[in-house]
């Protein structure tokens, strides 16, 4: 086990723990020194393969160069060439499943804030998700720039949030649920009828989103700048990384600050929440607003992935989707959101792929997909609370206290949530 | 509005819960650095007047000033940056966060940066952070409570919780705590470290001490003033001596409803809002 | 703030009941002719059929909050598999409709002590919100299972019924057999209940199992056979009205959704009150049912959450409800 000897308090709120940033860093200025080096040498040899290489070689040279002094860190600056070096080795077709993953974390995220944190249900993030991918829709329609629409759709998705966050000064638990689920139904409605700015039920085709319009004609020494399209899978899966990772780091800012410390206090118990300070209702329709801001922008790339929106894309079914995605993944940390959005994309490829296994009385059947989420969220529900983020911890506990790791360590943690009947 | 000289002025207060007089009438001041106990049976209304004083229910009639300003009209988060913290009955502590972390929502109402810089978390919020933190190491100092620093509360005895909180209500810097029944659940060891700490909070930290509490042992050990209600209703006010030979106290305790001696054992149910 | 929620609660309660008992009024007053007067009727008559429905799913949901705090998302696919054991009863097996009909709640009780014995009682003392995400997993798993039973699958069914798709005429008014046996089966087993509850063994130790768990059991009381008989209980009343759904939704693996017009129904009836949901259901539906008359079709979609919302903003302990207050 590694002993941490406290010197600075700092320490409890770093963004990685362990001198994580550092590291990534380190790793990352070790990949591109030899990938320049190589480019120097051997021009026309930088196949994909050998970016895969070298993000291999260059791991182990990190690994033994500064592991000692990286720790955890190794890991995430794996992953930072992984994700980067992704679209050009991977077939296209996983490139935009990747793209969906990180479109689902971003709302789970938000959701993640607002469940796992807050303590407040929601049953109606569809229509969170449903209002971003709107906004984005009608406003790529109009021509606008991703650097307005999106900070819109958040906005507009926000406002709406901060709006359905208000019942919730009136009441708690499965009641809120209740009364997002009401709303949600009503916003699907509305965005039925109003045929006129969103096509109906017959739905709205999305136009491809420009990005720096301003850049239009303007030329540097000779170079001519333009706008970028986001016309391909490739430009999408860079954008939505881009933003999953803003999204993420905005959540670990918010778990690490004192709104966060308020979030969990309203979860735990409201009376002393109130008791030190903390306003309910501001910090109530704040949760609502930045996990709807959040659902907004998922929606946003949502419309941009689909390039056809309808509201019924936007039922209760995706609202309990994203809680299904949120609680496997396990509550309470955003690398438990990630987990649950590969679980929530992966799913449907693995029931292709067993639907030609399977008899064709089971497999032919539309709704296999929806069973095994359901049976998969039963089976975690019941055995392991923490969901996917709790196998990760007790591997990583495992490996850590080898060999004194014993069955009954995680026993005692219970899951997440509270919400009783007097609250 | 309040006498100058009071430091807490409790004037009038009733509430009515349909039919029930939970506190009808109770008047009571507090003066700057004693440590004033209620005592009273079951039922008497203790707790629910420290509920009417955090502002957890709306007085029927009556008021409570606090340093000369009426707070009986305050919102409920409003109270505890006036100086006023308190502690609960069966403990509210936030479950699921650790120790450091419910002292730290104990710092809640000095908090200076807003939403959009925690989203950020800037340098000044990282700052802030680490002066916080500063306070609350004096705290969890003054208390012992160095071991548990990092555990949940999830996963700690019910003795070192009743001090986690005594810790969280003191990390708001109060100049008045109210101690809603401090040694209930608590062993006799326990119950005397409560003792020194209260005796402590009152003499090094000069915070004012209102509590609720059934152990006489321990009224009579650091009380400076007791007040003795029963239906309600204030039946005695005076030195804890003075308070237990009482004649109306004495037949509240043992000539009412209930069976309890004055000097009996500390009891750890609760006494309700009925 | 909250004596503000009250009185506007009140206003709107008031102004819709005086709506609604107005049309006869007008008649009086002949503001409205006969002819408006009937076709206002009997759209009150078909809202209370189908409010009645929404009723007994409300009244299972109920059943089972109240004895352990379980909020029961899966009701509604109790419901769906009850109809389809009674579709199997009587059109394929061709059982008599009465004797399916009793087979059908009776299989559908099983499942529902099932779901108890197997997903919900793993799970006690888990947060509530836990629970309720296990029975919209049992709602998922029941659709998808049921759409894989040879000769069930996807398709819609209509189930054989003694009496023809008929109607008759009461005065102007024109009933169908249907709804009127949705009524009538209502007030039956309403009033089976009542006697149970008040005059059984079994439903008194239900009743005492769900006012206090502990007490009930250092009574003697086996309380959680009792929650699983509880859940059969309901499960079966869920079949029943599935049986009774079928000749308007038809028997289709998504009949199950009935089941978000029953939580509007058991809210405004404040969640726990038995009378409460059959109230709240039966007026569920007739708001759906005048709305989609005189207003739009849209509307009645919505109705039943708009007076959601409604009633959770403005007094969230509904009609019969007690307000809880935790103690501190």
């Amino acid at each position: 086990m590694r002993y941490q000897f406290k010197t600075e308090y700092i320490q409890d709120i770093r963004l990685f723990r362990w001198g994580g940033a550092r590291a990534f860093w380190t790793l990352l200025g070790v990949y591109t020194l030899i990938v320049a080096g190589l480019n120097l040498f051997m021009p026309g040899q930088m196949t994909a393969l050998n970016w895969v290489g070298l993000g291999a070689v260059s791991a182990v040279l990190y690994t033994v160069v500064v592991r000692k002094v990286a720790g955890d860190a190794l890991w995430y600056g794996l992953l930072g060439i992984v994700v980067l070096t992704a679209p050009f080795v991977l077939d296209i077709y996983f490139v935009s499943q990747l793209t969906l993953v990180y479109i689902y974390a971003i709302a789970g995220v938000g959701l993640m804030l607002l469940v796992g944190q807050a303590g407040l249900i929601s049953l109606g993030h569809a229509a969170f998700m449903a209002c971003g991918a709107y906004v984005a829709a009608i406003m790529s329609q109009q021509g606008y720039d991703l650097l307005v629409i999106l900070p819109a759709a958040v906005l507009i998705s926000a406002m709406l949030g901060f709006i359905v966050g208000l019942p919730a000064l009136r009441m708690t638990g499965i009641y809120l649920g209740f009364a997002t689920y009401a709303f949600a139904y009503i916003f699907e409605e509305v965005l039925a009828r109003a045929d006129g700015l969103t096509g109906g039920n017959n739905g709205m085709l999305v136009e491809m989103p420009q990005l720096f319009t301003f850049l239009d004609g303007v030329k540097i020494g000779g170079l001519e700048l333009g706008p970028i399209v986001i016309d391909n899978e490739v430009k999408l899966y860079f954008l939505s990384l881009a933003l999953v990772a803003l999204t993420i780091l905005v959540g670990i800012n918010i778990l690490r600050s004192p709104t966060g410390r308020a979030f969990s206090a309203i979860r735990d118990s409201e009376v002393a929440a109130e008791a030190l300070g903390v306003n309910l209702a501001i910090y109530k329709t704040a949760a609502f607003a930045i996990s709807a801001g959040m659902a907004g922008l998922a929606g946003a790339l949502n419309a941009y992935f689909l390039s056809y929106i309808f509201p019924e894309a936007f039922t209760i079914l995706v609202s309990i989707e994203l809680l299904v995605m949120v609680l496997v993944g396990g509550l309470g940390s955003p690398l438990g959101v990630v987990f649950g959005a590969i679980f929530i994309v992966m799913v449907p490829e693995m029931v292709a792929i067993a639907k030609d296994i399977l008899p064709p009385a089971i497999g032919e059947q539309p709704g296999l997909k929806n069973g095994v989420y359901g049976l998969i969220l039963i089976l975690f529900l019941i055995f392991e609370p923490l969901g996917i983020h709790g196998w990760w911890l007790k591997a990583k506990t495992y490996f850590n206290l080898f060999p004194l790791y014993k069955q009954g360590l995680f026993k005692r943690q219970k899951s997440y949530m509270v919400s009783e009947r007097d609250r | 509005m309040a006498k100058s000289d009071a430091f807490l002025e409790v004037d009038d207060l009733a509430i009515h819960f349909g039919g029930i007089k939970a506190v009808d009438g109770v008047t009571f001041s507090v003066k700057k650095g004693e440590v004033y106990t209620i005592i009273g049976p079951n039922g008497a209304g203790k707790s629910t007047i420290f509920n009417l004083i955090g502002r957890i229910y709306d007085p029927t009639h009556g008021s409570v000033s606090f340093e000369g300003k009426r707070i009986s009209r305050l919102p409920t988060h409003k109270i505890v940056g006036r100086g006023i913290a308190r502690t609960f009955q069966n403990i509210e502590l936030f479950e699921m966060a650790t120790v450091l972390d419910n002292m730290l929502l104990g710092r809640h109402a000095h908090l200076g940066a807003g939403l959009l810089s925690h989203m950020g978390f800037f340098p000044h919020v990282r700052r802030e952070e680490e002066r916080h933190r500063h306070m609350i190491e004096e705290v969890i100092d003054f208390l012992d409570l160095q071991h548990y620093r990092d555990q949940r509360i999830a996963e700690l005895p019910y003795g070192v919780r009743k001090v986690v909180e005594l810790g969280r209500a003191l990390a708001t810097e109060p100049k008045l705590l109210l101690l809603d029944e401090p040694s209930s659940g608590l062993n006799v060891e326990e119950t005397e470290d409560m003792a020194f700490w209260i005796s402590d909070i009152q003499s090094i930290l000069g915070i004012t001490v209102v509590m609720v509490e059934h152990d006489m042992t321990l009224v009579n050990e650091v009380s400076d003033r007791v007040l003795a209600i029963n239906y309600g209703k204030v039946i005695a006010e005076g030195t804890p001596e003075e308070v237990q030979v009482h004649p109306e106290v004495i037949r509240a305790y043992l000539g009412g409803d209930e069976d309890e001696p004055a000097e009996g054992p500390k009891e750890g149910e609760g006494d309700g809002e009925g | 703030m909250d004596k503000a929620f009250e009185v506007l609660w009140r206003i709107i309660a008031g102004a819709s009941l005086v709506a609604f008992v107005s049309p006869p009024f007008l008649f009086l007053f002949g503001v409205i002719d006969s002819s408006a007067l009937m076709l206002y009727l009997q759209q009150v008559v078909s809202g209370v059929a189908n409010g009645c429905v929404y009723a007994l799913v409300a009244l299972g949901i109920v059943l089972i909050y109240k004895a352990t705090e379980t909020i029961n998302f899966a009701q509604g696919e109790i419901l769906m598999i009850g109809a389809f054991l009674a579709f199997t009863f009587i059109n394929i097996l061709g059982m008599n409709f009465w004797l399916g009909a009793l087979l059908a709640a009776g299989g559908t009780a099983l499942v529902g002590m099932g779901v108890d014995r197997i997903i919900i009682r793993p799970m006690v003392g888990q947060p509530a919100f836990a629970i309720v995400m296990v029975t919209i997993g049992f709602g998922f798993v029941a659709r998808s299972a049921v759409s894989m039973v040879p000769g069930w699958g996807t398709d819609s069914y209509a189930i054989e019924r003694p009496f023809a798709a008929d109607v008759f005429t009461w005065g102007e008014i024109a009933i169908s057999y249907d709804h009127a046996m949705i009524v009538a089966t209502t007030v039956v087993l309403c009033a089976a209940l009542f006697l149970f509850f008040r005059y059984t063994k079994l439903g008194i130790a239900m009743q005492a199992s769900s006012q206090n768990q502990l007490a009930a059991y250092y009574m003697g009381i086996p309380v959680r056979q009792i929650f699983t008989l509880i859940w059969g209980l309901s499960a079966g009343v869920a079949g029943l009205a599935g049986l009774m759904l079928a000749p308007f939704t038809f028997v289709h693996t998504n009949m199950g959704m009935v089941v978000f017009r029953a939580f509007p129904a058991a809210v405004l009836g404040g969640f726990g009150s038995i009378p409460g949901a059959i109230v709240g259901g039966i007026i569920i539906g007739i708001v759906e049912s005048l709305s989609g008359f005189y207003l739009d079709e849209g509307i009645k979609n919505v109705a039943a959450y708009v007076v959601l919302l409604l009633v959770l903003v403005l007094k969230p302990e509904g009609i019969f409800g007690v307000v809880h207050r935790k103690k501190v």
